[in-house]
């Protein structure tokens, strides 16, 4: 058998850190731990100091509410903070405290698609724990850094309702998009603010029961998690394939040589011995506090894409990259909100088109863009109404992506208002059809694509300004009463 | 005037309003007194003999701006010579847990408690011995050598508060800070014949106070009588945002003069008297009830059916929350670090050689009781039973205002003479640990002698919160009765 018999089943845990202005349980503030100097973002409780005791961050259980509802999870009123315990120096306390029994928030789903339509993924649960500090290896010893010591960090659980990395991508990146549509992660994979940690195992295809699966560790990137597990499926069907078991590990990936690595072995996996935290008192969440963050919660990915694809008739793709970030989806909206009058598809193509572009050979995000919602509406609508060529947008977009600046300016000071008077493109195309009699004759004769040739010498007597409509039309009429009188040779 | 330090808290007090001694003099006092006694009984660890003399340097002229505009109140502890355990925090003041493994350990941030005593004009004298993270129940555990009880050198104070009630009962201080996670202010309280407060679960912050067992530690104080208890009760009490199980209820003012024990319901719980119990200790705890029913009080028996389970629970919680409360001390960022060639060595050699036997017994016996597959049938089982405890604890409590019993089996024993038996050691605790299981409060005061000269005790508890009339019930029977005034020959 080969890979393509087989079905993976794979399950997500995202470890996602949340945007407060201070830690989960202390007041340090959270600083962005791969640019802060080390240890200065510290006290005695994120250090866990003796005789220090943690208080639950209030708003970083806003924000897990959010995140809980977003994904339509069940809050639970009532959960509780765990012990979980082990030795590690960035682990101050010698425990994590963390949601373990009784977690935030259970049953969710999260919609994505992957070209054949919604599917669901099932989220198992939504719990809050504290993130660990930072180790630094040096020749002969190690650093630790606190700074990320105790920074608020939501675990997020799937079900195993993944069979391909395709859905996996999908799933991830829905999820990205969700934190940052509520604002709670800054989505910055490079800086470490989403990690991942994958369960993956393969049966038969057509089978109903699991087989054997592995863990793997540590996956900070998109491309790390779909590598490790597109790696750990095939290596999975080849050891079945040949007539091997697939051992329960825990996994950790090279990304150097682009393998998965044993960890340890279940015999060896920890045994963290959870026990109720008796520094915190359960958590309550009354139904008022969901209610009221539910009822404060943006319009999601999801329900916008939907509303995107019908209210606009854009297509799924179109929809999808447009509601990606809640930014790229505000600026559509704001720039159609400016030019009320276009196609809603044709503003979104300008955008996912020539803005996406500019902004990818920039390498700049869309809120760093010059380039207001207004001007981009605004030029839409010149083009649209024939007042500038398409060229003619293209170049002034160029230039207010730039300079900034209104496109009507623009087209102004460089004179690119186009030419659209019947009567002046007349006179255009007469001289062009006087001054090549040769080539007028071999149409004449039956070959028709020199009209294409014909257009093109009118537009550049116009120098690129003439409505190319208005060209077409002019030059086809005068065509055709050329043929009815053919001129006298 | 005779020796400053045979006053009681209440009469310093008193005396420094009048401007008739200084907090500097009575500072000094105590601290000749330690000098001269500190060789013989070793109650601290660390005394801050510059400190208190800046502190008391300061309350004198507060005192005396009090004295010319009396339109703001003083509280009764300013100008006051106190000991503070070795486990609450004081910034840049040594603080080891009577342990090796946070020698030289010096916090960069005060306990709450120990704060709340300093704003209130307390002035801090040292730090006193304990038995290693407060695990044990005759200081004998400290790392730095056990401290001897005053009425007798041989033998020892109990514990883990030991060093502030000998300090306390040896009059080097007018009152200790101490904790009790199993009976370690009452105990010793009872071993050295001084009065001991152990507060309500949650009523005193714990932050600062180096955690042994979490959901069982509680901040109390020693003294030698309630009414000198009323004044560092109403000081450290009350909520603290920094510990989350700290109560926000608000903290009565303590009233001695409505101090009345008619109609009071007094329940003695069948279960205390319990075959092992020294008889001379029986006999005056029966008397003092006796006091208390002369005194208008009725008294009834009753009954705490689980308290036979007591000892078994506390043995897996308190342990369990140890193993990980336990964790961080792993020479990583503070305290002495054992050298190694790497992580993992350095972990075994720093813990291995810094943690005393008990510790570690009680780490491993922690450990175990949550580890996968044992942790229903113990530390879950444990949990269960203990709301159990707290059931008789309120059950009873319909019935009765205050709870009157023994405070330990015996009186204070030799050094040494429990030895290597820890177990024979765990049931000195056996009366003190229901009410931390509980979480309701508990006063230990003297009520009479052993044949031996040795002080014996007797213990009352209220309701979750009910200081107050534990404080007022204690001082009715100090009225009446004289054995608190009695002095150890030193
Ligand atoms: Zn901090």
């Amino acid at each position: 058998m080969t890979a393509s018999t087989y079905e993976a089943v794979i399950g997500l845990e995202v470890h996602a850190e949340l945007l407060t202005r201070s830690k989960m349980f202390c007041g340090c503030p959270v600083v962005d731990s791969t640019q802060a100097e080390p240890n200065t973002a510290v006290c005695e409780i994120c250090t866990g100091m003796p005789g220090t005791l943690p208080v639950i961050n209030q708003r970083a259980v806003e924000y897990a509410l959010r995140v809980a509802l977003a994904l339509r999870c069940q809050v639970a009123e009532t959960s509780v903070f765990a012990r979980k315990n082990y030795f590690y120096p960035d682990l101050p306390k010698g425990y994590q405290i963390s949601q373990y029994e009784l977690p935030l928030a259970q049953q969710g789903w999260l919609s994505i698609d992957v070209g054949s339509g919604e599917q669901r993924v099932r989220v198992r649960r939504v719990h809050l724990e504290e993130d660990t500090g930072k180790l630094f290896h040096r020749e002969g010893y190690s650093l630790v850094d606190y700074n990320r010591s105790g920074v608020p960090l939501l675990e997020i659980v799937s079900e195993p309702d993944m069979h391909s990395v395709e859905e996996v991508k999908a799933y991830a990146t829905a999820l990205r998009s969700l934190l940052r549509y509520l604002e709670v992660n800054s989505g910055d994979m490079e800086k470490g603010v989403i990690r991942f940690e994958a369960n993956v195992s393969v049966r038969p295809s057509g089978s109903e029961t699991l087989g054997t699966r592995t863990e793997i560790k540590n996956l900070n990137s998109f491309r790390a998690l779909v590598r490790s597990i597109a790696f750990e499926i095939e290596r999975q069907s080849r050891l079945l394939d040949a007539g091997k078991t697939v051992v329960q590990e825990t996994l950790g990936w090279d990304e150097v040589r682009g393998v998965t690595l044993s960890q340890r072995s279940k015999e060896e996996a920890h045994d963290y011995r959870y026990f109720p935290e008796p520094d915190l008192p359960p958590l309550h969440v009354s139904a008022e506090w969901a209610e009221r963050v539910r009822a404060e919660l943006p319009e999601l990915p999801d329900a916008r894409r939907a509303r995107f694809r019908e209210r606009y008739r854009l297509t799924p793709y179109v929809a999808s990259i447009l509601t990606a970030e809640r930014a790229i989806a505000d600026f559509y909206e704001d720039a159609l909100a400016a030019a009320p009058q276009v196609s809603p598809e044709k503003t979104a193509n300008w955008i996912s088109g020539e803005l996406f572009a500019l902004l990818n050979q920039a390498a700049l995000d869309i809120d760093a863009c010059r380039v207001t919602p207004r001007a981009l509406g605004e030029l839409v609508s010149m083009v649209e109404s024939g007042e500038i060529s398409a060229a003619s947008g293209k170049a002034v977009l160029a230039e207010i992506f730039q300079a900034g600046g209104r496109p009507q300016d623009v087209v102004r000071a460089r004179g690119l208002a186009q030419l659209n008077d019947p009567q002046e493109i007349e006179r255009l195309v007469e001289r062009v059809l006087q001054e090549n009699p040769q080539q007028v004759q071999q149409y004449l004769d039956g070959k028709e694509t020199v009209s294409q040739w014909l257009f093109g010498q009118v537009m550049r007597a116009a120098r690129g300004r003439a409505n190319p409509r208005v060209i077409r039309e002019v030059l086809e009429r005068a065509l055709r009463s050329m043929e009815e009188n053919p001129p006298t040779a | 005037m005779a020796d400053l330090t045979d006053l009681t808290l209440l009469e310093a007090a008193q005396a420094l309003r009048r401007g008739e001694i200084s907090s500097r003099e009575l500072t000094e006092a105590c601290l000749t007194r330690m000098q001269a006694l500190e060789p013989q009984v070793h109650a601290f660890l660390a005394t801050t003999p510059e400190l208190a003399l800046q502190q008391a340097q300061a309350a004198d002229r507060r005192l005396k701006a009090w004295r010319q505009d009396r339109s703001q109140p003083l509280p009764l502890t300013w100008g006051i010579p106190i000991a503070v355990k070795d486990v609450l925090c004081l910034q840049g003041v040594p603080t080891t847990c009577g342990s090796r493994i946070l020698e030289g350990f010096r916090p960069p941030y005060t306990a709450t408690s120990v704060q709340r005593v300093i704003d209130a004009g307390a002035v801090i004298l040292g730090k006193t011995n304990t038995d290693e993270f407060a695990m044990g129940s005759s200081t004998e555990n400290s790392a730095y050598g056990p401290t001897h009880n005053p009425w007798d050198l041989e033998r020892v104070p109990g514990g883990s508060s030991g060093g502030s009630a000998a300090a306390v009962a040896a009059r080097m201080c007018f009152a200790a800070l101490g904790t009790d996670t199993g009976g370690s202010v009452r105990q010793p309280a009872s071993f050295c014949g001084v009065t001991g407060l152990k507060t309500s679960y949650g009523r005193v912050s714990r932050y600062g106070l180096i955690a042994y067992g979490s959901s069982l530690d509680t901040v109390g104080a020693l003294a030698r009588s309630a009414a000198d208890l009323v004044p560092l009760f109403e000081a450290m009490a009350g909520h603290d945002p920094l510990d989350s199980t700290s109560m926000p209820d608000p903290v009565p003012q303590v009233s001695l003069e409505d101090a009345d024990l008619k109609g009071l319901r007094i329940g003695v719980p069948r279960e205390y008297f319990i075959e092992g119990i020294a008889s001379e200790v029986e006999e005056a705890v029966r008397r003092a009830v006796q006091v208390f029913a002369d005194l208008g009080a009725q008294v009834q028996e009753i009954s705490l059916s689980h308290t036979d389970l007591a000892l078994p629970v506390y043995y897996l919680i308190a342990p369990a929350e140890a193993s990980a409360n336990l964790a961080r001390y792993d020479g990583v960022r503070f305290g002495p670090r054992e050298p190694a060639q790497d992580l993992w060595e350095g972990y075994f050699a720093t813990r291995g050689a810094r943690f005393g036997p008990e510790v570690k017994r009680r780490i491993m016996l922690g450990s175990y009781a949550l580890s996968a597959g044992y942790y229903d049938a113990y530390y879950g089982q444990a949990q269960k039973v203990r709301t159990l405890i707290k059931g008789d604890f309120e059950a009873a409590f319909q019935e009765v205002d205050l709870i009157a019993c023994p405070v330990a089996p015996t009186t204070a024993f030799r050094i040494g003479e429990h030895g290597d038996d820890p177990l024979s050691m765990y049931l000195e605790d056996v009366f003190t640990l229901p009410a931390n299981l509980a979480g309701v409060p508990g006063i230990a005061f003297p009520v009479g002698f052993d044949s031996r000269g040795l002080p014996i005790g007797m213990q009352l508890n209220a309701p979750h919160l009910g200081e107050p009339a534990l404080l007022q019930a204690a001082h009715s029977y100090q009225q009446a009765t004289d054995w608190h005034k009695e002095h150890p020959p030193l």
